[in-house]
């Protein structure tokens, strides 16, 4: 399950499901549920991505996880342009592979290891991530929307479900960051983040004859 | 180690694999307007911060019938975690932030306060 969901909270919900000996069709529509949030980390991956080859994209959206894409945002959002090694690395050295190992383990030492709350190890995946939102702000507007989405996710957890909660938090905490002024909406995404922005992309884009492309120049503007 | 559960994981798989694939696959971002993309910059501070904060104060139990439990939870988690935000906004550094934030859960837990 590690290798093919690849989700942790998912899993974890499934694990409680079938104990409790809830039908698979109940288990595969919390999965499906559980893992919508993942749409809004592709979509926000996708404006790095979308001249990578259309394979490639396939394999790097398995390896898609909260952690995966908090490294990976915030490590193209610094460097400007999309980094497919830093992509690797955050799915898979610092995701992948410890969850799969911690996962065997988990089966070979089970009742063995002491309970890991003892040693406040569950803070951290909420302090990683909330550490990596405040890397990620550079301004009003991402501050707003951090914290009406965190405020959201509180409120509709509580009022409904947690993962509909972290859902509409992603949604609508953007949609609140962008109606507080900011800066030119132009400059959403760094000219290098478009794919033919990058010299060498643009080089293999000439090559190929595509530089008649009636969509015109990207400068990150979308005009 | 049972091997039933396998073709649970496959659909489960099956149906997480869309939700993490669609938009990398299909979107046409350079044809996206100004305001579409500007949304999608603020996606990451925001699901990021509400998972932190849905993940902090929010406790979710299975009890032994299946079903959740979700109450709202202020434990030491949330002072560790508000730490860890300022050493990272403060020092710009993640493992400093999450190092203490361990520190201080795992103190309050050694001295019984959560």
């Amino acid at each position: 399950m590690s290798v093919i969901v690849f989700a942790g909270a998912a899993q974890f919900a499934a694990v409680g499901y079938v104990m409790g000996g809830f039908s698979w069709v109940g288990v595969v529509l919390l999965t499906a549920f559980l893992n919508a949030r993942h749409l809004l980390y592709s979509a926000a991956l996708a404006p790095y991505l979308a001249d990578r080859p259309r394979p490639l994209r396939a394999v790097m959206a398995h390896l898609l996880t909260d952690e995966a894409f908090a490294l990976t945002i915030t490590h193209f959002r610094r460097v400007g342009r999309a980094d497919l090694w830093g992509y690797w690395f955050a799915a898979i050295v610092t995701t992948f592979i410890p969850w799969n190992v911690a996962t065997l383990a988990g089966i070979a030492l089970g009742g063995a290891i002491p309970d890991p709350s003892a040693f406040g190890l569950d803070v951290v995946f909420p302090a990683a991530m909330g550490g990596l939102a405040v890397a990620l702000v550079s301004g009003r507007r991402e501050v707003i929307a951090a914290i009406s989405g965190a405020v959201l996710a509180v409120a509709i957890s509580l009022a409904w479900d947690p993962a509909a909660g972290i859902v509409a938090g992603g949604l609508l905490g953007p949609l609140v960051g962008l109606a507080a002024p900011g800066r030119p909406l132009g400059r959403a995404y760094p000219e290098s983040a478009l794919p033919l922005a990058d010299p060498e992309l643009a080089g293999q884009a000439l090559e190929a004859g595509k530089a008649g492309d009636p969509r015109g120049p990207r400068d990150g503007t979308g005009r | 180690m049972s091997l039933d559960l396998i073709p649970l994981a496959v659909l489960m798989g099956l149906v997480t694999y869309p939700s993490r694939a669609i938009p990398l696959l299909v979107s046409r971002v350079e044809r996206m307007p100004p305001l579409a993309l500007a949304y999608l910059r603020l996606v990451g501070p925001a699901v990021l911060a509400a998972l932190a904060a849905a993940n902090t104060v929010v406790r979710v139990e299975t009890l032994a019938d299946g079903t959740r439990d979700v109450s709202f939870h202020l434990g030491p988690e949330w002072p560790a975690v508000a730490l860890c935000l300022a050493l990272v906004a403060w020092r710009r550094n993640l493992l400093l932030g999450i190092v203490a934030a361990v520190a201080v859960v795992a103190l309050a837990r050694a001295m019984n306060l959560g």
